[in-house]
């Protein structure tokens, strides 16, 4: 009665041999590389037996500057991932213009500017955001920790999880044809059958609920965490930004949640939400999805936007000229966030009100945006410019930044959008503002605050080697791909008919090659100064000569950051305190209570990425079993109450006396 | 923007905290609140959904066709009733009574678990009768809306009872009060949502 078919069905689900793409050159090859690097890397740790260190002092650590730091190689491994598919991409169009057909067939294409886009967003930009968020932001405010120690391991965690089995897909099935977001029908089981979509769903599923919680974290961690005197107009700007940033991720992530938990149920019942029969309505999906969309490519350059604010005024050696009109025009940004998102798709034909309702929104919001600009450049007016690498990142942003903003403002008048729309013109835009703003805004982050996060200064040479080659390389990239978009040419294009498109693309090649030399020199400079680090030591804690908390504390800063809780009195609290000449603490230290780590949140996270697997594949026997274990660990985790600890005073006592000496040769 | 610079002869500014007074709690029911708000927008999306395409019956049965709003209005009295007797759990951990505590919740718990049966009696009824999520999407948006919250109390009951061992093994600790609170806010959230649910779904559901 059971037989041998039914029994592989019920062990596998749709999973079979079939599944493996040994019959794909490129992506043979692609599983060696990777194969061979992860034992290697596998080996690696083994014969250095560092097993149990990951485990004990990364893996399981609730300490938000491991988890930081986390997320942030995460954000570069996707990067990289992300990056490959933006070489193919641009690769396989150069090529594939008349009679040649490139060396990507359609459906292989297809798949991979879906993963470039949903890698880019939610495996790159968010980790590294949220990973530069979660290391700076309680530093800035004097906090030990954040509010909740524990589910920010779980979140990054999810996070992972997610990347794990959205990159399962490259080896394992296939991924998603139906773009980075998934329309309906196309993305429906009529149209998508395959495995492609659900991988797309379980993996951002999976990592939204990282994601949502890490907002709720640093929303609480700010709101409840600020050092004595810290009111909110004290706030750094980065740390506003931060709120602000996280604010809009408890707000969309639900509705990204709820968008694609009934695409599933469309895609595995057969209800009819989005369907084109039966009353369903995919015009809704495209609502909903933008819901989520529009917000959050301002969760992305608001955090962006406060480091470019730190670096400046630290550079310029000034206070940030209008930090509350800074304040305003992020609350207003987040604010008018929400009330745009239909301008990504004006052809739909909701009518002229509509229309010019959601133009005029989007407008707007460049007001602020623009306050911004004039904001830094004042700050930099009659300022003592120190041109040192983070701060090469800002001018290379503004200008940048500023043309992205203008084609911005030019989409959003609907009859302009009629024509743009779907062209490569919008491909440059918000490749224009993404990379000219979150990107170059967290390149900046990261050569500003590694010297905190690790005691030493990142190379300048190579710094700025990569700086250059990312300029160059982003503007050659994608002003022949405005041109293109202008002369009407349509995005997500394979091959094209027309030989006149083959010089700008060739030209966009050359473009991503530089920029590729930009991630390498990024790549050399994290090497180089791994080596070097002993001249690019600092010993002060504040390399810069900063001016906010997170550099009053040792670099890297000890498990509990502040021996004592800083008490601010102004809104540039370290200058302040560096100002009217503060005296550090050495003695009367008291134990301090710190969260215990835990391997919950890996188990959690692992839990549900095998039960994403096994839904992705209709493996229900392994979904059930992982659906139960993990409300079971979840159970048996909250029955454990002994989660603290106390540093005890001697220790703390110790730490601080190390630093003391350091301070007094540095000084 | 005033710089503080102190007036001289001023006593020296103090920068640290040495007392070590500044860290209050942590914020776990600020920040169940902010999670309950993320979970209201999930709501706030079915919701929209509905409206979007509650109408949209596709040949097929409609709200008044199928409502029978006598046992949804039980239900509700259930749902009701189960915030009350939380309530009254709530207060008699305030008097930091244990048993009375458990029992109160025991009921509340009693009172979830009719409010899911009913629910699932009607779910079961109407796919008898061939009102599938898959006839319309007026179907669909009713099953994902009704059915997330029912999904939600169900959790809400596994929680409880988790809480009555907890509670149980370790007394009302602070930490067991906590979380009792916690579950106090997400139990009373789902009695809100529910209020919206029977009002937009089943009452205006129930016109024609």
């Amino acid at each position: 009665m059971f037989s041998k078919l039914d029994l592989q069905q019920f062990l596998f689900g749709r999973l079979t041999l079939e599944a493996i793409p040994y019959h794909e050159p490129i992506l043979v090859g692609t599983f060696i590389v990777v194969a061979l690097g992860g034992l290697a890397l596998l080996g690696a740790v083994t014969w250095y037996g560092k097993w149990g260190y990951l485990w004990h002092e990364w893996f399981t650590s609730v300490d938000h500057k491991k988890i930081g730091i986390m997320y942030i190689i995460l954000a570069i491994v996707m990067l990289l991932r992300g990056f490959a598919d933006a070489l193919m991409m641009i690769t396989q169009k150069a090529l594939a213009v008349g009679a040649s057909e490139g060396y990507l067939p359609p459906h292989h294409y297809d798949q991979i500017f879906s993963a470039h886009g949903t890698i880019m967003i939610f495996f790159m930009a968010m980790p590294f955001v949220t990973g530069v968020m979660n290391y700076i932001m309680p530093l800035q405010i004097g906090a030990r920790d954040v509010a909740f120690p524990f589910l920010n391991n779980f979140s990054f965690w999810m996070t992972a999880g997610g990347a794990v089995l959205t990159m399962m897909s490259l080896f394992v099935g296939e991924y998603s044809r139906a773009t980075w977001l998934a329309y309906p029908p196309l993305s429906g089981a009529a149209y998508s059958p395959g495995v492609g979509v659900d991988y797309y769903i379980w993996g951002l599923q999976i990592a939204g609920v990282g994601t949502t919680l890490s907002g709720i974290n640093l929303i609480a961690t700010i709101v409840k965490m600020r050092a004595p005197g810290m009111t909110m107009m004290k706030l750094p700007v980065f740390t506003w930004t931060t709120l602000a940033s996280n604010a809009i991720i408890v707000t969309i992530f639900p509705v990204l949640t709820a968008t694609l938990a009934l695409l599933a149920l469309d895609r595995y019942v057969g209800t009819r939400f989005f369907t084109n029969d039966f009353g369903g309505n995919s015009m809704l999906y495209m609502n909903l999805i933008w819901i989520w969309g529009h917000p959050e490519v301002y969760v992305l350059i608001l955090p962006a936007f406060g480091i470019y604010s730190e670096v400046v005024s630290t550079f310029c050696g000034k206070r940030l000229f209008g930090y509350t009109s800074m304040v305003y025009a992020t609350a207003v940004i987040a604010v008018v966030s929400w009330l745009v998102w239909l301008h990504h798709f004006f052809t739909m034909g909701a009518g002229a009100n509509v229309n010019a309702f959601f133009g005029i929104t989007t407008m707007i919001i460049s007001i602020p945006t623009g306050a911004k600009v004039f904001n830094w450049l004042f700050t930099m007016y009659r300022g003592k410019i120190r041109f040192e690498t983070p701060m090469i990142w800002v001018m290379g942003f503004i200008p940048t930044f500023v043309i992205g903003g203008l084609t911005g403002v030019l989409l959003a008048v609907p009859p302009a959008d009629f024509v743009l729309h779907n062209s490569l013109f919008l491909v440059a835009h918000f490749h224009n503002v993404i990379i000219g703003g979150v990107v170059f805004g967290l390149l900046a982050g990261v050569n500003y605050w590694f010297p905190k996060a690790f005691g030493y200064k990142l190379d300048p040479f190579w710094g700025k080697t990569s700086f250059w080659c990312w300029l160059i390389g982003f503007w050659i990239t994608f002003m022949p791909i405005y041109i293109l978009g202008l002369m009407g040419v349509t995005r997500r294009t394979q091959h094209f008919e027309d030989t006149a498109v083959q010089p700008f693309l060739t030209l966009a090649a050359i473009g991503v090659f530089i920029i590729m030399a930009g991630i390498l020199a990024f790549v050399i400079q994290l090497i180089v100064s791994f080596f070097r680090r002993e001249q690019l030591r600092d010993l002060t804690g504040d390399p810069w000569g900063g001016r906010t908390l997170e550099w009053s504390t040792t670099s890297p800063p000890p498990p509990y950051n502040f021996a004592f809780t800083p008490v601010v009195h102004d809104l540039d609290a370290w200058w302040d305190m560096k100002k009217r000449g503060h005296d550090r603490p050495k003695e009367g230290f008291k134990p301090i209570h710190m969260p215990k780590n835990t391997g919950a949140g890996v188990i959690l996270a692992g839990l549900s990425t095998v039960l994403g697997f096994a839904l992705v594949w209709y493996i229900w026997w392994l979904a059930a079993l992982s659906f139960v274990g993990l409300l079971a660990v979840a159970i048996i985790h909250t029955f454990n109450y002994d989660r603290d600890y106390y540093i005890p005073a001697e220790d703390v006592l110790r730490i601080e006396n190390q630093r003391t000496p350091q301070l007094a040769g540095g000084a | 923007m005033h710089e503080t610079t102190p007036p001289p002869g001023a006593t020296a500014p103090v920068f640290y905290d040495e007392e070590g007074h500044a860290h209050g709690d942590g914020g776990t029911l600020f920040g169940f609140w902010l999670y309950l708000m993320s979970d209201c927008l999930i709501f706030a999306a079915l919701f929209a959904t509905f409206g979007v395409l509650g109408r949209n019956y596709a040949a097929g049965p409609s709200g008044a066709d199928l409502f029978d709003l006598r046992l949804v209005a039980v239900n509700t009295g259930f749902l009701l009733l189960s915030s009350i007797t939380y309530g009254f759990a709530m207060l008699e951990m305030q008097r930091d009574r244990i048993q009375p505590t458990l029992t109160w919740l025991a009921i509340t718990g009693l009172f979830g678990a009719a409010f899911v049966a009913v629910e699932l009696y009607e779910f079961s009824h109407l796919i008898h009768e061939g009102a599938t999520p898959q006839r319309s999407a007026f179907l669909s948006s009713f099953f994902a809306l009704v059915g997330t919250h029912g999904l939600h109390v169900t959790f809400g009951i596994v929680w409880l009872v988790t809480l009555m061992v907890q509670v149980r093994l370790r007394g009302l600790i602070e930490a067991n009060q906590r979380r009792l609170m916690c579950l106090s806010m997400f139990w009373h959230f789902l009695d809100v949502v529910w209020i919206g649910v029977f009002t937009f779904v089943y009452l205006m559901g129930s016109m024609r």
